[in-house]
This record gives structure tokens, C-alpha cells and sequence, in this order.
């Protein structure tokens, strides 16, 4: 049982940070990785990234999006309450070098992710410059803890209630117009964001790094539900990624594959309302 | 005289007596037991003699006390009034007179010798008549749930033996002097011994005798591919079917249970050293009772909420009810092995963290990782490795969505494509969802299925559909990405390759296509690199499984010991307990000679 010590709802309570009293996974989980997470004892097993740990206190973060049933009662915990299961820390941890130059791009829940990789870069030395966007400023989460880190942030609104009116794709591509010693594009966020930037820093040359989210069960590579198509071989999402090189991921794909289960979601939230 | 060669056979079952002259029954129904009633001389006096209904006891009704040890004056007919003495024989334990009467056993009439002294056990047929009847009774079948009605639950389909069934089994076996059986049993458990107590009604010490080699009976007895293991090797399958030898393990096990004369064993004195034994499936729990046994600290790491490892996710309730697995599990645990669950060896603790604090260990991950043709289609929506559909089923219980979280793959048309026990088990479960058609896709020919008999046989019964000499090249997908058809080509066999097996070739031009909304590949899986990427000294074969010493299943690190699928590759249960029981007393005995030394001492 693991116990959760801090809430926080964040984006008109869409969005929730959880601190849990992980003491073992604190001390392992590196950037990138995530825990697979199961409520109770009829939960289902979803993925989670993590989005940040502090080994002496012994607790992990996590930041999750409400979608379905099981976020939807993960919402409705309080501190003090226990997950039934935290499995972790699964898949590869993010390379992170001193290479120069990197930039950081989220969108959405993927900020949460994408704050934890930001660290580490940033701890190895790089220049990091941060692009994050959301829906409105009531969407945007991490804002303050993105700009401690980077050494510019960008911000972008779709309705330009904080920062450029926008997505994050318009200064991520100014960016790559004016400077010529960006290394590294990091990209996390929703599935149509990751795929349009990759297709727009392929034109440029720029390596670019996507962590994606597929289906997933166990999250130790035992199902095979997270397969993924990464130049044109089947990847197993949990022990060969979460993290891929973004031109070679078949995006069309994994949208394709994450959408296979709408209905039961509706079933299981409608079940679990009733 | 011939009286070294009669030998009392128990056959448990209501025997009918005849005389040898005259063949009028002997047996009387008295309050629903079925007596044998003859009459007797003794002091001059005429009296009643009874048998009980198996013959074993002789009780004489006389109004004169007739103390142990006399000997009676006669025994009659009451029928025909002939002495039914035979002057031929004699008792061979007391030299007393004996009688002979007409037994019908499985269909045969044979001479059945009552010594005349009270008290005297001596009764029974001769050996070679033994052997006779032995050969004619025919092989017990297990009662199981009707077939029309199974395929809508997932409760466990054969019900096992009745202690009646279980008798007539065991008397079956030929108690051979040089028994083949227990060298076709990968642990090596007393067949011929523990198959005798169950013949003796002695149920108990038959389940302890099987328990001294193997742990797990009640799932062995249940899961082990006997008809190529222990039963292929029984003499009685030259001529006959072989004994049930799994369903008679499977009746001790159940019968202990659930008699609760289940009994934590004797734990040695602790040694003081630790052992650390990776995944909790067949191979890992075996070393884990082993070493318990021996007097160490053991801790089981698992990946995993549940433990029990392929016995937990891939073996469906309809097979192994998983109230087994638990009891097994928990029988562990009150031998005090500790399970860690959620531990992802590798990453949560890497190798090198596991030796410093543990002496020794074993490595029993299995191979976890599913295979696929690399076909076009194969990430198409409905499309499952069998690992998924089965983790989803069982670990998850998704055929309780919504009430468990986990969606349930449905289908109304479903192919499987593989021909082993994974294969059966996902095309049985499909069939228990609500699927109108299950083909099982296989690409060789019946005579190389390489399920068990039982499971294919189930199968069949069950409406499971064979397409036998065939392989799917491409999966179709409809419009919204989901599966909808499925390409296959006929193969015939050609030459043997390396495994012995005739491989398939497929057929030029014999491309068709079939209907399907769901299919699930079960063709296999591989090692799982987790632990691999975090422990790079420990040396891979060429498959990429653990290389290992081939007698003691020591690694390249020492003090590291691996076994199960993670050696071998895909096999049985009772493949990984036999390698966990070579693992733990190779373990023992290095441990016992040069315990490691401490590089530090942690908490």
C-alpha cells in the first residue's frame, strides 16, 4: 500500500498532482520513467510518468489528466488515502548528456512529464529552452517550476489568455529558424502535437525525442498491448521506450491504437457512476 | 500346493461372489451393503459365515464364542451344500486349510482363496490373476461439467476423481520393480510408491509421499503434460491406457487440502544465510520451498500484484482454479518465505544491490515476452499476443468488466493462431466470452499439436474449430483500424528440421482469405530484457537466455542461479520446478561449502 501525502488539483481540477510515499522507486526513478499505478483491487493497471521525486523524503510525483474511470477516482482520494499498487520505476530512463543546446516542448499534461527531463538536461549543463502550451491559462500547469529551470521559457495559449496566442509549434519553428546550435528537440504532449512537430523538425535536421503513451497492462513487457511501430519494427512501448526517436515513430498508428478502447471507457465511467 | 503365489488384492469396490459349483451369488443386501453369506462347520455346529463387501473381513455369526486362531471345520454352499475347501491349498501365513469361491471382477471370473482361521488375513487371488485383472480394468475418467453448459462459465471443467474412481486407478498399477515412470517425471516423484498408498486408501501419506519431490502437486496434477511425461513411460501403455498417474496427484493434493491435513513441514534450523529468488512462478516458488526447507531467510521478488507468475496470468481459472495457486502460496508464506510483489527486478534493485545484501540467488523470470510473425496488421485494434489476451482474463478479470476495470477483447468470430497449451487456453476462453466461432490457426498437422491431449480433446468438445496445415500471412483491418479479416496460406511438411519436427512449407497460390473480428497470436515468447539491461556480466546463449552451468544451473555471476524458461525457453511447469530443485540443492551445497563473503553488511 502506498500512501498518498500531498494533493493538488491544478487546471479547474482536470489536472492533479499526487505525492506518494515511495521510498524504494524514489530512490531509483530517473527522467522519463514511470510507475504503473492500480487503485484497488478491481482497478485497472495505468501508466503514469513521473514527474518528479525527492529520494530523501522518499516520495514520487505524479501529475495525471482526469480521462476515465480510474483518474476520474483517483480525483476523488484524499491525502491519506493508499494506492492499492505502485509499480516502478518501468521503461528506459531519458538519455540525458551535455550536448549543448536543447529544446523543451510540452503540451498539456505533458508539461508534468516533460518539467522532469527538463531537470535532468538542465542538471547536465545544457542551455534548455522551454516552449509549453496549453488550452488557456487556467489549462497551463508548471509554469513557475518550468521557468526556474529553463533559460527561456516560452509560453503559448490557444487563446492567448497567457503568453502567445498560439500553438507551441509557431516559436518552437522561429527557434529553429534563427539558431543553428539546437542539439535536441524534446517533445511531450498530445499525440497530433508530438507528430507535427517531428514532421517539422525532420525538415530542419534536428533530433527530436517524443515519450509516448500507448495502451499498457502489465508495463514490464510481458502483454505486448503497447507495441508501437517505430521504424517500421514492433517496439514494446514499457521495456524499449517510453521514449523513441520521433522521426521514426508511425504516429497515425498509435493514434489509432489509443482510441480502441473509447466505448469501454464510457461503459466503465458510466458503471462506475451508477 | 501353490500356496506362495496368492496375494490379498483390495480393489475397493463391491466384489460379487459365486460358487465355483453350482455359480449361485453368495451376496445378501443387509441395510444397503452388499454381504457375502455362506455356511460354515465349526465344533460340529452349522452356522452363518459373512464377508464384508470387499472381502477383507471374515466375522462368523455363531451363538458359540469362536475365540482368534481357531480354524473352522468347513465352509458350504448353502445353495448346492459342497464343501467349497480346496484340497490344493493351503494358507501360506498359517498352514490352515483354505477355501475357494468365484469372484467377478471387470467382467472376468476368478478364484478367490479365504483362509478358514479366524483372525487370518490371509485371502485374496493369485498374482497372476492380479495382473490379469489389473490389465482389464479400464482407465477411469474424471467426471467433468457438461460441455454445453461450461463454455458459458469459467469454473474449473474436470471435477477429479471420487476416492472410488481414485481406488480403482491406483489398483490399476502394476507396482513395476524396475518403474519407468519415474524417470519420465522431470522431479523424480515415488510413483509407484504414493499410487500404492492411494490403492491402500491411505490418501494422506500418499499426498505426503508425492510432496517429499514436488511442492506443487494439486497444480502438476493439473497442468503437467503427463502423456509425454510419466504415463509415456508406463508399462501398462504397451498393451493398455497407461495409469492416471496426474489425476491420481491431482486427487491426493485436492484430498489434503481440502481435508485440511495440509501440514507446514519441518524447517531446518536457520542457517543465518539469505537467499533471493527472482519471479514467483513454478520455478521460483520450488527454489523458495527448497531452501526454506533447508533453514534459510528466502525472499521472493515479483513484478507483478499477484504472485504465482504463469500460473497467475496465463493458466485461466476453467483450468487451474486460482484458489489452488493461492493455497499453494500462502502455504509458502506459513513456511515464512517472504514475497516482495510489485518488484520490477532490474530496476527497482539492480544485481549487484541483491548480492550485497543476499547470499545467494535465483533467477526464475520465465520468458515473458511475447513473439509475433511481424506480418502486416499485426497492431491492428483486436489483434492480441496471446500473453495480453490472457493477462487481461486472468490477472486483470476483465470477463467481469465493468466491474473489474480491465475491457474484456471480445469477438464474435475469433482465430487463434498457435497450437500449443497457451494457444487452447486463449481459444477456450474466447468460446467463454460469447464468441459464436473460435479457429485455432495452426501451421502444422495434428499428429505435432503440441497442447496436451486432454486440453486439444476439451477443446473439441467444446466446438473449438482446428484449421490444421496453416498460417496467416496478413490481418485486414476495417474501417475504424479494428480487424476484420485474416489472409492465411496452406502449408504441407517437409523435411524434419533441427527440433525433429517435420517443418511446414507453405503452398504456392493456396493464399485465401477468412472472416474474423479478433485474433490472437500465440506463437511463443522471449526473454525479457529488463533484468539483462541492468546486469550486463551475466552471460546470454545465443537465444539470449541465461547460460548456465548444466549441472549445477549456476551463472556466469557467481552465487547466481537460473532456471525455468529463462534457461530453456518456453517448456512446462514441471520443467521449471525440476530446474529449481536442481538450482536450490546446487545452491545448498555451495553455500555449505564457502558461504560468500560479505562485501558489506546493509540493512
Amino acid at each position: 500500500m502506498f500512501q498518498i501525502v500531498r494533493k493538488q488539483e491544478m487546471a479547474k481540477g482536470t489536472i492533479i498532482r499526487f505525492d506518494i510515499n515511495a521510498p524504494k522507486i524514489a530512490k531509483k526513478v530517473l527522467p522519463g520513467q514511470f510507475v504503473i499505478i492500480r487503485v484497488n483491487e478491481t482497478g485497472e493497471r495505468i501508466p503514469l510518468t513521473v514527474a518528479d521525486k525527492d529520494e530523501f523524503a522518499g516520495i514520487i510525483t505524479i501529475i495525471f489528466q482526469v480521462v476515465g474511470k480510474t483518474t476520474a477516482l483517483m480525483r476523488s482520494l484524499k491525502v491519506g488515502d493508499m494506492l492499492k499498487d505502485v509499480v516502478g520505476p518501468l521503461g528506459r530512463p531519458a538519455e540525458i548528456h551535455k550536448i549543448g543546446t536543447v529544446i523543451m516542448v510540452g503540451g498539456g499534461t505533458g508539461t508534468a512529464i516533460l518539467h522532469h527531463v527538463a531537470k535532468g538536461f538542465k542538471d547536465a549543463g545544457n542551455y534548455v529552452i522551454g516552449i509549453v502550451g496549453a488550452r488557456d491559462s487556467e489549462m497551463l500547469i508548471l509554469e513557475n517550476e518550468m521557468s526556474v529551470i529553463c533559460d527561456e521559457l516560452i509560453v503559448t495559449t490557444d487563446d492567448g489568455s497567457n503568453g502567445t496566442r498560439g500553438f507551441v509549434t509557431e516559436p518552437l519553428k522561429r527557434y529553429l529558424e534563427e539558431r543553428y546550435d539546437i542539439k535536441l528537440v524534446y517533445a511531450i504532449g498530445p499525440i497530433l502535437m508530438m507528430k507535427n512537430i517531428c514532421a517539422m523538425t525532420k525538415r530542419f535536421n534536428v533530433n527530436t525525442m517524443v515519450s509516448l503513451n500507448p495502451v499498457m497492462i502489465d508495463g514490464t513487457g510481458m502483454c505486448g498491448g503497447c507495441r508501437v511501430k517505430v521504424n517500421n519494427e514492433t517496439k514494446f512501448c514499457c521495456v524499449d521506450g517510453p521514449d523513441f526517436n520521433g522521426h521514426l515513430v508511425d504516429f497515425d498508428e498509435l493514434e489509432k491504437r489509443n482510441a480502441l478502447y473509447m466505448k469501454e471507457e464510457k461503459i466503465s465511467l458510466l458503471f462506475s457512476i451508477r | 500346493m501353490q500356496e506362495h503365489d496368492v496375494k490379498y488384492l483390495k480393489f475397493k469396490t463391491y466384489l460379487n461372489t459365486y460358487c465355483p459349483f453350482c455359480h449361485n451369488s453368495f451376496n445378501v443386501e443387509r441395510k444397503d451393503v452388499r454381504w457375502t453369506v455362506m455356511k460354515s462347520i465349526y465344533q460340529g455346529q452349522e452356522m452363518e459365515l459373512k464377508l464384508s463387501p470387499y472381502l477383507d473381513v471374515f466375522d462368523v455369526e455363531t451363538s458359540l464364542a469362536m475365540p482368534r486362531g481357531d480354524v473352522l471345520d468347513d465352509l458350504i454352499c448353502p445353495f448346492c451344500n459342497k464343501s467349497l475347501v480346496n484340497k490344493d491349498i493351503v494358507c501360506a501365513e498359517c498352514g490352515s486349510p483354505a477355501a475357494e469361491v468365484i469372484i467377478s471382477a471387470v467382467s472376468r471370473l476368478i478364484p478367490f482363496f479365504i483362509c478358514l482361521k479366524h483372525g487370518c488375513e490371509w485371502h485374496g487371488i493369485s498374482k497372476s490373476d492380479e495382473r490379469k485383472i489389473k490389465l482389464k480394468i479400464p482407465r477411469q475418467e474424471m467426471p467433468e461439467q457438461d460441455q454445453t453448459l461450461r463454455i458459458h462459465n469459467f469454473q474449473e471443467v474436470p471435477y477429479g476423481y471420487t476416492s472410488e474412481l481414485a481406488l480403482l486407478e491406483a489398483g490399476r498399477c502394476l507396482q513395476c520393480k524396475n518403474p519407468k515412470c519415474v524417470e519420465g517425471c522431470p522431479v523424480n516423484i515415488d510413483i509407484p510408491n504414493f499410487v500404492r498408498l492411494v490403492a491402500e486408501e491411505k490418501f494422506n501419506e500418499a499426498a505426503k509421499k508425492v510432496k517429499e519431490r514436488n511442492v506443487l502437486p494439486a497444480i502438476c496434477g493439473r497442468v503437467c503434460p503427463q502423456e509425454s511425461q510419466c504415463e509415456a513411460t508406463c508399462i501398462l501403455g504397451h498393451k493398455d491406457r497407461p495409469v492416471a498417474i496426474g489425476r491420481l496427484e491431482r486427487f491426493v493434493a485436492d484430498f489434503e487440502r481440502k481435508m485440511d491435513l495440509v501440514k507446514v513441514p519441518l524447517i531446518k534450523t536457520n542457517t543465518g544465510l539469505k537467499v533471493a529468488v527472482i519471479g514467483s512462478g513454478p520455478a521460483g516458488l520450488t527454489v523458495a520451498a527448497d531452501m526454506r526447507q533447508l533453514g534459510y531467510s528466502v525472499t521472493i521478488f515479483e513484478a507483478l500484484h499477484e504472485p504465482g507468475g504463469v500460473l497467475t496470468y496465463g493458466i485461466p481459472e476453467f483450468r487451474l482454479p486460482k484458489s489452488i495457486v493461492n493455497f499453494e502460496i500462502d502455504y509458502l508464506r506459513e513456511m515464512g518465505v517472504r514475497i516482495e510483489l510489485n518488484h520490477v527486478i532490474g530496476n527497482i534493485l539492480t544485481m549487484d544491490e541483491l548480492l550485497e545484501y543476499f547470499d545467494a540467488v535465483f533467477i526464475g523470470v520465465g520468458a515473458g515476452l511475447p513473439s509475433f510473425m511481424g506480418i502486416s496488421g499485426e497492431t491492428l485494434g483486436n489483434v492480441f499476443s496471446a500473453n495480453e489476451y490472457l493477462t487481461r482474463m486472468n490477472l486483470m478479470k476483465a470477463y467481469r468488466f465493468p466491474e473489474y476495470d480491465t475491457p474484456m477483447p471480445k469477438g464474435m468470430k475469433v482465430i487463434v493462431v498457435g497450437g500449443g497449451n497457451v494457444a487452447m487456453d486463449c481459444a477456450r476462453t474466447a468460446m467463454r466470452t460469447g464468441a459464436a466461432e473460435v479457429t485455432i490457426v495452426y501451421r502444422r498437422s495434428r499428429a505435432e499439436l503440441p497442447a496436451r491431449g486432454e486440453e486439444v480433446h476439451h477443446a473439441e468438445e467444446e466446438g473449438i474449430k482446428f484449421m490444421l496445415l496453416t498460417s496467416p500471412v496478413r490481418y485486414i483491418g476495417s474501417d475504424f483500424n479494428s480487424i476484420k479479416a485474416v489472409e492465411c496460406i496452406r502449408m504441407e511438411l517437409g523435411e524434419p528440421d533441427s527440433s525433429g519436427r517435420r517443418r511446414p512449407v507453405p503452398i504456392d497460390a493456396s493464399n485465401f482469405i477468412m472472416e474474423c473480428n479478433m485474433a490472437v497470436v500465440a506463437i511463443g515468447n522471449g526473454p525479457n530484457p529488463i533484468l539483462f539491461q541492468s546486469t550486463p556480466n551475466l552471460k546470454l546463449n545465443k537465444w539470449g537466455y541465461i547460460d548456465t552451468d548444466p549441472i549445477t544451473l549456476e551463472t556466469s555471476i557467481p552465487y547466481v542461479y537460473a532456471g525455468g524458461d529463462i534457461v530453456t525457453g518456453a517448456a512446462t511447469v514441471i520443467q521449471a520446478m525440476g530446474a529449481g530443485r536442481i538450482a536450490a540443492r546446487a545452491m545448498h551445497e555451495k553455500l555449505q561449502k564457502s558461504p560468500p563473503k560479505k562485501k558489506k553488511v546493509t540493512t
